[in-house]
């Protein structure tokens, strides 16, 4: 019955802007975005396959991967349990002081990742706060793998909640009230109820905060100490080897990196794409 | 039998229950009718365990009803906008309170699912047990959640604004099911509404509520003809207020006069209301009546709204007659009218003008001649 949808015939001076504007985004993002992320999958393999695979190889690279995962791995959890649990106490409760958390949770976001590391430093590090303590102790924290993950938690912090609590918002509560007066225990309401209808969500938020943890480098850079094969991670491990002008090797790691971004960006299409009404309008806010 | 005795309940800034008392029988079918914000919904909240007063007590026989957690109230409750699971299925959605419960009590699968059945047919709904809520239709949705609510076999269901939702025609319809359900089943409902009709139609008893407190208790036909406050006379159907003075020889508004003085001249001011139905057109000369012109006719199906305009009392008053009188009597807009009241709830003001419902007044002309 309808007409196949057709746009608008248009004028031809609006038809031309439309034509500039087009161009330009399409310039630009060539330009800023397309051209750098094939330079470096160009730069890695510019002796080829064997060279690069070489590259990945080394013991140091090796290491700096399974650093990077062992952070993500814990980091990653953590923010997501903190996450839901500021979303929920967000979306679910009225208390003093929610505004406050509010902005908190967004805290890290404004703050440059390298102030975020040096605080951990001021903390944690030999002549810092709790220094002497934790010395004493034998616990070491700044220039190890525990300054690595709390550094990553701090910056990651903000992606899991800001992705649920517009949507937690939206849906409301009364589905889990009408479970609680079915007789639904707190554990049954949240696995049977809640956390069905934040799934896609939950993963979208997690998948951002996965990508940004593997990629930090402000933060990580600052409690890293540099200790090649024991506390670099991927980006610091780049940045290493670039500085030594081992090109091929510090765009194979670099590669690495832009693939997990390539994958990130696939699924997080996909998932916007078959979900976007399960998934919260509004994308986290500055990266 | 449901002891609601002295509920208060106060959030940021407002009184939402000030002092609520209220008894409710077994099998009763009980509408708590008010404007939003009047309470209702927090009372009917508090039953449902969701809230909690800030003091009084509510007891279900010797059991105090606000110490026992929701899940084990045997409560079942209607949302207003349903809240069903978006992601279960009708059957699931069904099923889920039988699911949650601890093994040991517990249904089997099958048991589950014939109960599920069982419901489904009940609520009219065989065939799309494997849909999702967002797949329905308002009031097949409404059903599904009655369903839900009922297959934990509670002993009181509660419903909040349940037809709310739904388009008139449908609204109708399923509240006369719903009547029917109520009676086939026996147990205790208690609905919120803000529809006056709905609630006069479905309850065996209305409690009228505003700004948290309870203004009448009773049968719907008792808070229809004998409204307690000025409050229900207003909130409930159509109705002409105006007021009475006090003469030489008794009460009289423009011309017309309702015998006798209950209150032995105690009073010199009152508020009259008069419902649209209670104006007698076409009075004989012989008797006090006022002198109306008839503004325009709204012809409503079965029955026509009359603008009527008394210049003696300087008020526009609506009155009610069947549409097929309209022509016995002769009615046509523009023609003037000789109109009284035919019955009147009053309420003398005190010194500063406020109305005392205590000594209310429910008048009825002496010998009420057939319009």
């Amino acid at each position: 019955m309808s007409a196949p949808l057709r746009s608008r015939p248009v004028a031809w001076p609006r038809r031309v802007v439309h034509a500039v504007l087009i161009l330009l985004a399409l310039v630009f993002l060539t330009l800023f975005l397309l051209l750098p992320l094939a330079t470096v999958f160009v730069e890695a393999l510019r002796q080829g396959l064997g060279p690069y695979l070489e590259a990945i190889k080394e013991p140091e690279a090796l290491s700096a991967i399974r650093l990077t995962l062992l952070v993500a791995v814990i980091a990653v959890p953590m923010n997501l349990v903190f996450g839901i649990a500021a979303a929920w106490a967000m979306t679910r409760f009225e208390f003093r002081g929610k505004a406050l958390l509010g902005a908190f949770i967004d805290l890290p976001f404004s703050v440059s990742p390298v102030v975020s590391g040096l605080v951990y430093v001021l903390l944690f590090g030999a002549r810092g706060w709790f220094g002497p303590w934790l010395d004493s102790h034998g616990i070491k924290i700044i220039f190890a793998v525990p300054g690595l993950v709390l550094a990553t938690m701090f910056v990651t912090l903000p992606f899991v909640a800001r992705e649920l609590i517009p949507l937690m918002q939206a849906q409301g509560s009364e589905e889990e009230e009408a479970a609680r007066v079915l007789g639904a225990s707190g554990w049954q309401l949240f696995f049977r109820v809640t956390l069905p209808n934040i799934r896609w969500a939950l993963l979208y938020g997690v998948l951002l905060c996965n990508a940004r943890a593997m990629g930090e480098f402000g933060a990580v850079s600052v409690v890293s100490g540099h200790i090649r094969g024991l506390t670099t991670t991927m980006p610091l491990e780049v940045e290493m080897r670039y500085n030594e002008y081992e090109y091929v090797g510090a765009f194979a790691v670099a590669s690495l990196l832009a693939l997990l971004a390539l994958v990130t960006l696939a699924v997080k299409t996909l998932l916007e794409w078959r979900y976007g009404d399960e998934i919260a309008a509004h994308a986290p806010g500055g990266h | 039998m449901l002891e609601l005795s002295r509920l208060h309940r106060r959030f940021a800034g407002f009184q939402a229950l000030d002092d609520v008392s209220l008894s409710i029988a077994p099998g009763e079918f009980l509408a708590l009718l008010g404007p939003s914000g009047s309470g209702k919904t927090t009372l009917l909240r508090i039953l449902a365990g969701l809230d909690y007063p800030d003091s009084g007590s509510v007891l279900k026989g010797e059991e105090d009803f606000l110490a026992t957690p929701a899940r084990e109230r045997r409560i079942g409750m209607v949302f207003q906008h349903y809240a069903l699971f978006r992601h279960l299925t009708v059957i699931e959605n069904i099923a889920f309170g039988l699911r949650v419960r601890p093994w040991r009590s517990r249904p089997s699968r099958s048991d589950i699912r014939a109960r599920v059945d069982r419901l489904l047919r009940r609520v009219q709904l065989e065939g799309l047990g494997t849909r999702y809520p967002a797949q329905l239709s308002g009031g097949q949705r409404q059903r599904v959640a009655l369903a839900r609510a009922l297959a934990v076999e509670p002993d009181l269901l509660l419903l909040d604004e349940p037809f709310g939702a739904l388009d008139a025609q449908v609204r109708v319809a399923l509240r006369r099911w719903l009547r029917e359900l109520h009676e086939e089943l026996g147990l205790t409902s208690i609905f919120v509404t803000h529809d006056q009709e709905e609630a006069l139609e479905l309850a065996d008893r209305v409690a009228v509520m505003n700004n948290g407190r309870i203004e009448q208790v009773g049968p719907p036909e008792v808070i229809y003809q004998q409204p307690a406050t000025p409050f229900v006379c207003e909130f409930i159907g159509k109705v002409n207020r105006f007021a009475v003075r006090r003469h030489a020889d008794g009460f009289a508004a423009g011309g017309w006069m309702p015998d006798g003085d209950p209150w032995h001249g105690r009073f010199t001011e009152a508020v009259a209301y008069v419902r649209p139905e209670q104006l007698r057109l076409a009075v004989p000369s012989s008797l006090p009546a006022w002198l109306a012109h008839l503004r325009h006719i709204y012809l409503a199906g079965g029955v026509a709204h009359l603008d009527l305009y008394v210049a003696s009392l300087d008020l526009a008053l609506e009155a009610d007659v069947a549409s097929e009188d309209l022509s016995r009597l002769g009615l046509q807009a523009g023609m003037e009218l000789r109109v009284a009241p035919r019955g009147a709830v009053l309420f003398p003001l005190d010194g500063k003008g406020v109305p005392l419902c205590e000594e209310r007044w429910i008048w009825h002309a002496r010998s009420p001649v057939a319009a």
